[in-house]
């Protein structure tokens, strides 16, 4: 089925804005099975810049405890892709801001990459960050077909990954590149070293041809300002998945983790 | 050792691949520590200083060679020439440690000071102790919370050799989890830490590392059968597969020899049918776990199913990729062998040649009567294991 061109979501949103771009993940039927487009709306309401859908995994190895229990939740409630894609038919008529699926690569390829490129395509997903999808499979089986779908593929680096290897990453991306904060799983570590931060610098200093948004370790507005300084902006996860988990009013609750985050921002 | 020259068509390509099954499907965060290994691993592992090494301490203390061991009775009952290759008489018990002791020789040589390593019944997270007791090297084991309740035993044995073993807590808490989280400690862990994976699984270089550690096991039985029959080639080569390390070192030496038959041999559990199974090749399909493209155990939705079998070495819901090939190309063939049959395996053993096989070794002696033997056949059997860890699985067993 052709796909109408539209301007992918992702550039536009870089073209638009500078600075302080908010991303935030949450674990698709999480915390409740029907609970993934109300989490979206709420998010677009409280001001997320982007939304980071978690496609649940039985064996998550990039995310801690937080990530790794909402995905098993998610799991033993019922959630499958062929779901996900169902509650996110009208997703469009939802939610404006750019939403990225991030997933591990085994359920994608079960789904099948060409009809999960496409079922993407047809609900308005604009990116996917599949982090152990490597990039010599990404180019020599799947670019393609990324492509083919108007879907960003947003590629991860780490504070160990060599000048080289960025410089190639930034060749094979677009969208952003999700630049991961320390040596680290998700939720693993909180706050920003100093040591993070020449790491920041050295990457800035590239001049790189992709925005980058930093994650992993960002769970508060004092740590996304800080990130927000050396990139376009932070991913928050763990912290978030936290907030869900506490939640007795969803919306309410959502909005106002938001609000916190990107208070005095722009 | 001529290991080096080795180019099978059942090897692995320069990018990790045995034909469809394979690669590197790992995090960046992992992508430094996976790429330095396969930049240096061969040019280490060949090195004349790591040969001799190598083979000094696999002679000095692990015992090796293993003997090759005519089994007479066995052979009289089934009436073809059987042989078993000795590997529970390594030191720890079983092949495990041709590995570690491989790789905690290539951990010193990366400038790596720390070793995490999984285990699943613990024979590997006991070969990765004693290796690292060996060379004064901190050592952390991730096992499952369920697996070191049933194997109790090996959990101290670690501990004795002064290994901290941490329980993984996740999932099914068994060894897939527990790889789960030694893959995660490395993510966290990435400068100095080496991670010592047990079997033939994994991402590129892994599998094709630890068949090279374990092809020894076939060079071994290359010059013992010569000696014994006259011929190098055995008719048949069995072994059992969870991961499939001790397969993919009895086969090794053995892949491009086309007449020799290679028989992996994968845990039915209660019944292939049952719901309660290991056995990859008849209910897996192709799919991506811990680093590598394989057949694995999985929901149509892509999520990885808990296997079950009686033996804790063989519960593994993926093989590794080389069995994947192997299975595909059908050089191999596969057949799965349930609790009971294999349980009655171990103690036929135990009576008749007075060897008690760890429980994983016992299913590739049951498959023994699955072959279609004549008298000529000559019949090499991997004995990968001793039983002694397997003492109270064979008493609530009974039936002895």
């Amino acid at each position: 089925m052709p796909v109408t061109a539209i301007q992918n979501r992702l550039d536009t949103l870089f073209q638009e804005k500078a600075e302080n771009i908010l991303n935030v993940y949450f674990t698709a039927g999480y915390p409740s099975l029907n609970d993934t487009l109300p989490v979206l709306k709420a998010l677009e309401k409280g001001g997320a810049d982007i939304i980071e859908i978690g496609l649940p995994y039985s064996d998550p190895v990039a995310d801690g405890p937080t990530i790794q229990a909402s995905n098993q939740k998610a799991l033993d409630a019922g959630m499958t892709m062929k779901l996900l894609f169902e509650q996110l038919k009208d997703l469009r008529n939802e939610v404006s801001v750019p939403v990225v699926l991030m997933g591990y690569f085994n359920p994608v390829l079960q789904f099948g990459v060409e009809r999960f490129c496409q079922k993407c395509a047809e609900v308005g997903i604009d990116g996917l960050i599949l982090p152990d999808l490597p990039m010599y499979e990404y180019r020599e089986f799947y670019k393609p077909i990324f492509q083919q779908y108007g879907l960003h593929n947003i590629f991860l680096i780490s504070p160990q990954t060599s000048e080289a290897r960025v410089r190639e990453i930034d060749e094979n991306s677009s969208g952003f590149i999700y630049m991961v904060s320390s040596a680290s799983i998700t939720g693993a570590k909180k706050g920003i070293t100093e040591e993070q931060i020449r790491y920041f610098e050295r990457i800035n200093a590239m001049n790189l041809h992709n925005p980058r948004l930093i994650g992993f370790g960002i769970s508060d507005r004092e740590s996304f300002q800080l990130a927000s300084r050396y990139a376009k902006g932070a991913i928050i996860g763990s912290a978030f998945i936290n907030l869900l988990t506490g939640s007795q009013n969803l919306e309410h609750d959502i909005i106002q983790f938001v609000k916190s985050i990107k208070e005095n921002n722009k | 050792m001529n290991t080096e020259n080795i180019k099978s068509s059942f090897g692995v390509n320069e990018r990790g691949y045995y034909g469809q099954f394979g690669g590197s499907f790992i995090p960046e965060m992992l992508y430094p520590n996976v790429e330095e290994l396969r930049e240096r691993y061969l040019e280490i592992i060949y090195s004349p200083e790591f040969q001799q090494e190598y083979h000094q301490l696999l002679r000095d203390y692990v015992g090796r060679p293993t003997p090759l061991y005519p089994a007479k009775r066995l052979s009289e009952e089934f009436g073809a020439q059987i042989f078993l290759k000795r590997e529970d008489l390594c030191h720890t018990g079983a092949h495990k440690v041709n590995n570690t002791v491989g790789q905690i020789l290539l951990a010193k040589r990366l400038g790596k000071h720390k070793i995490i390593a999984e285990t699943g019944a613990g024979q590997h997270g006991v070969a990765t102790a004693t290796v690292c007791a060996l060379m004064g090297l901190e050592c952390i084991v991730y096992m499952g919370s369920h697996d070191m309740e049933r194997q109790k035993p090996n959990v101290e044995r670690m501990r004795i050799l002064g290994a901290e073993v941490r329980p993984a807590t996740s999932g099914s808490q068994t060894l897939k989890d527990a790889t789960n989280e030694a893959m995660r400690h490395w993510i966290n862990n990435p400068q100095e830490t080496h991670y010592i994976i047990g079997s033939v699984v994994g991402p590129h270089p892994y599998p094709d590392m630890v068949a090279r550690l374990q092809a020894i096991i076939s060079e071994e039985i290359r010059w013992q059968l010569k000696e014994k029959t006259g011929s190098e080639l055995p008719t048949h080569v069995v072994a059992c597969v969870g991961g499939g390390s001790n397969a993919a070192g009895a086969f090794y030496h053995y892949l491009d020899e086309p007449q020799v038959k290679l028989v992996a041999v994968e845990a039915a559990g209660k019944g292939v049918s049952s719901g309660q199974s290991a056995a990859t090749t008849a209910l897996g399909k192709p799919g991506v776990l811990h680093g590598s493209q394989t057949l694995l155990m999985q929901t149509e939705d892509g999520q990885v199913v808990e296997p079950y079998s009686i033996s804790a070495g063989l519960d593994y819901p993926g093989i590794g990729p080389m069995h994947a090939h192997l299975f595909h190309s059908k050089r191999a063939q596969f057949i799965a062998i349930t609790d009971a049959d294999a349980m009655d395996a171990g103690i036929h053993l135990a009576r008749k040649e007075g060897i008690i096989p760890a429980v994983e070794s016992a299913h590739a002696l049951a498959a023994l009567k699955e072959l279609p033997l004549q008298p000529s056949d000559v019949v090499v059997v991997n004995l990968s294991g001793r039983g002694d860890k397997d003492l109270e699985t064979y008493i609530r067993w009974g039936g002895y």
